[in-house]
Parts: C-alpha cells; structure tokens; sequence
C-alpha cells in the first residue's frame, strides 16, 4: 500500500507526513498523542470522536487522514482551556458518570457556539443529538449546557 | 472498515472515469456507508479536488455537486427558501451534524439505499442526476437502473415551484426511518395533476406513486386524502426487517401520507 503525503495543522502545529489512505483520521491523531479523540461505536454514530476540521465539527473515524491535506484540525488538546471552562460546567450539574464521551460532546458544544447564536433548547437537543452518552439521560448534560450558554451571556 | 491499495485523488473527470472501469475501483463519497463494510478497494478514487462541492442556484434549479456535504445543503438559505421546511426535515434527523458534515450528496443517491431520505425526497421533488458518461438521467429512472461504472457528478433540484412536505417515523431519533414519505405537487399538464408521493424504507428503496386514477382532482380534502394515501399504501410493496414489519409500514404510510397531504395543503 503506497502511501500519501499530506500537510495539515493539527492543533496549530503544522505537519507534513505520510499516511495510509485507508487510515482514519480518528487513529491518526491518536498516534500523535490526541488521546481525547475516542472510538465509541464503529458505526458513525456515537459522537465521541468528534474533531474540527476548518470549524466544522466532523466524525475522525469517518473522515480518512488523507482528506484532511490542506485543512487545519483541532481536537480537544487544541482547546485545553475552554475544555476546563465546559467540563467544569458539567462536573457541577453532576453530568459526568464514565467520561468517555465527554471529550466529543465538548468538542460539538464548541462548534455550536460558534454555528447558532443563542440557541434554543430544541436547536441545543438537535445539534448535539449526534453525541451519545449511554450513562446519562442527558438531563443534566443539558442543564450543564444551557448554564454555560447563560453565562456567556452575562460577560 | 473497507482496506484501500492505491489512492487517487482526480485531477479530471475523465481520469476518474477511466480508472473507475476497473471493478475493483470505488469512488469514495463521505464514506459514512463503505466504512460500515470489509471491501478491498484496489483503488480508491477521490473526487474532491474537483470542485464539485458547491451548490449552484440558478433560475431554473439548484445544482449541487456530488461532493457537497448532507449539512451543505441543510444550512443552504436558497434551497430552504425555494423549498420551505422539507429539504431540512429531511436532512436534519440523519445521525448528527458531525456525520451530516462528512458525508456526501453523491454518495447518498449513487447508493440508491433504502433507508435513504434524500432520495425518497428528491424523487418527489421530481430531480435530476448528472452522470459524466450518460449525460442527464431523471432521478425516477436512475433509482430503478442497476449500479454500473459511470460517476454521479450532480444532483439537480428543478424550481418547479413544487410544494412539498416531508414526514418519516423513526423508532427514535438519529435511526433510520421505519418509513418515509415525501409528498408534492408539480404544475399540473394534460396528462398528470402534478401530485408526487415517495415512499422510502419500505424497507426498499424508494418508489414514487403518482395519482394516475386522478382521486385528488379536486383537490386535497380529509376524504381525498385518505383515499389517496390508501391508493399508495396499497400501490407499494413492503417488507420487515429489524425496524418494522411489513403491515406496520403499510399501517404507516396510510397515515403518514394522509398527514402530509393535508399539511402540505394547509401550508399553501
């Protein structure tokens, strides 16, 4: 299998290398210590792999290493302190049981603050419906979210 | 997860084309679909250094590359805005905005899947598919035509002022439709009244159902409603699967057309 050359930001770190083209996106950056970035359900639909790729909030498993040539990619390690600002919102609503799966929520609330301005519970529940979380009943999630939201709102 | 040998990113149409007559070639889409298979790719083409991942509108259709993004079209203000709250409906309940975001308009309709609800809508909708090889095909025959080696390169929205409504049945969100029923109505000519119903997940592909016996000349009433949406459940064939069986899905559709004829008629 030949591989291919591909020159990416990861992170704001520039890098050239040479990936398998049949490499996910998602084992890649773990290899380059993203170790946030999980593999929850093989079937596209779990959310915990979520990374930006130019903003967008895509799923690293589905997206191969080779298309991210020429884009810029950012994982959780990439927003370290708006990830404390989210996950201490969410340890104080108790919405962390396991985990797992806080790392791609985290990653999708991101990209939601930047896509939807004030959102409404409805637009919070269908865009981040792709996140699953098989401990929760995503109540306190929710709330944890929406107190976020408001506290932006305040500064 | 599929294996790939060899990669390819295109630099022409014609080059992908030429390498595509090999059967153990695949063009790649988002992926969303072949990633759920074992295939050994031998060589996998890549389509998106080709620029077919923008949405054209023009006046009379809406053009959109194969490449372009399931959320592309979602958050497009001209599609939502020609044709209301459908495309949307359709697109928003597919998994999560992070798969809507990688996967392809292109790979969604060259698979032609069952579950699909871009397809079922855009068979109402009366679309067209833009093939490199065989120019121009009517998506209506292209959903009946068996898989062969040309390249799906646009999918083409017509503004045929159609109003249109969309409504599926989910076990729960994110899933798969149990059913889907796309509903509209075209400018009518001597030989049609212009009413459309697709049905997909039957758990087949999607057909289209016309109103050949002209039950809703009249227009859309409670009656004529129910009766057309008894005409096309029972028009269609259905199976079961893990989701539903198949007299659920004919229960299913006698309803659910019935709730889309009428909200497409209150919605003017």
């Amino acid at each position: 299998m030949a591989k291919i050359l591909i020159s990416f930001t990861l992170n704001g770190k520039k890098i050239e290398d040479a990936v398998s083209p049949d490499q996910p996106l998602l084992e890649y950056v773990r290899e380059k210590g993203c170790r946030s970035v999980k593999r929850g359900c093989e079937t596209s639909n779990c959310g915990l792999c979520t990374v930006l790729m130019d903003g967008k909030p895509v799923l690293s498993c589905t997206m191969l290493a080779v298309r991210a040539d020429g884009h810029e990619i950012i994982t959780l390690e990439g927003k370290q302190s708006k990830a404390e600002e989210i996950g201490s919102y969410l340890a104080n609503e108790g919405a962390e049981q396991c985990g797992f799966c806080s790392p791609g929520l985290i990653m999708n609330i991101i990209a939601m603050e930047n896509e939807l301005k004030n959102p409404s519970e409805y637009e919070i529940r269908e865009y981040l419906a792709g996140n699953l979380c098989r401990c929760t009943g995503y109540v306190s999630q929710l709330r944890a979210i929406k107190a976020y939201l408001a506290s932006k709102e305040e500064r | 997860m599929f294996t790939i040998d060899q990669y390819i990113k295109a630099e022409s149409l014609e080059q992908a084309y030429s390498l595509n007559q090999k059967k153990t070639a695949t063009i790649l889409g988002g992926c969303g679909w072949l990633k759920m298979g074992n295939r050994s790719i031998r060589t996998a083409i890549d389509l998106s250094g080709l620029g077919l991942d923008k949405i054209e509108e023009t006046e009379t259709e809406f053009k959109l590359g194969c490449m372009v993004t399931l959320r592309q079209i979602e958050t497009n203000d001209g599609i939502n805005n020609y044709f209301g709250d459908s495309v949307r409906e359709c697109l928003r309940h597919i998994v999560g905005v992070q798969f809507r975001n990688c996967v392809t308009i292109g790979g969604s309709i060259w698979g032609r899947f069952g579950f699909s609800d871009p397809l079922t809508l855009f068979l109402a909708l009366d679309a067209d598919v833009k093939l490199y090889h065989a120019g121009i095909v009517k998506l209506s025959d292209f959903v009946k035509m068996p898989y062969d080696r040309d390249i799906l390169t646009h999918v083409i929205l017509p503004k045929k002022k159609q109003k249109t409504y969309y409504i599926t049945h989910r076990a729960t969100e994110t899933d798969f439709p149990v059913i889907a029923c796309a509903v509209s109505k075209l400018p009518e000519d001597f030989t049609d009244n212009g009413f459309r119903v697709a049905v997909g997940a039957r758990p087949q592909r999607a057909s289209i159902v016309l109103d050949a016996d002209g039950i809703l000349n009249d227009g859309i009433t409670e009656e004529s409603a129910k009766k057309f949406a008894d005409y096309v459940a029972d028009s269609l064939n259905f199976s079961s699967n893990i989701r539903g069986s198949a007299d659920f899905r004919h229960h299913l559709t006698r309803v659910l057309v019935r709730r889309a004829l009428l909200a497409m008629n209150q919605e003017g």
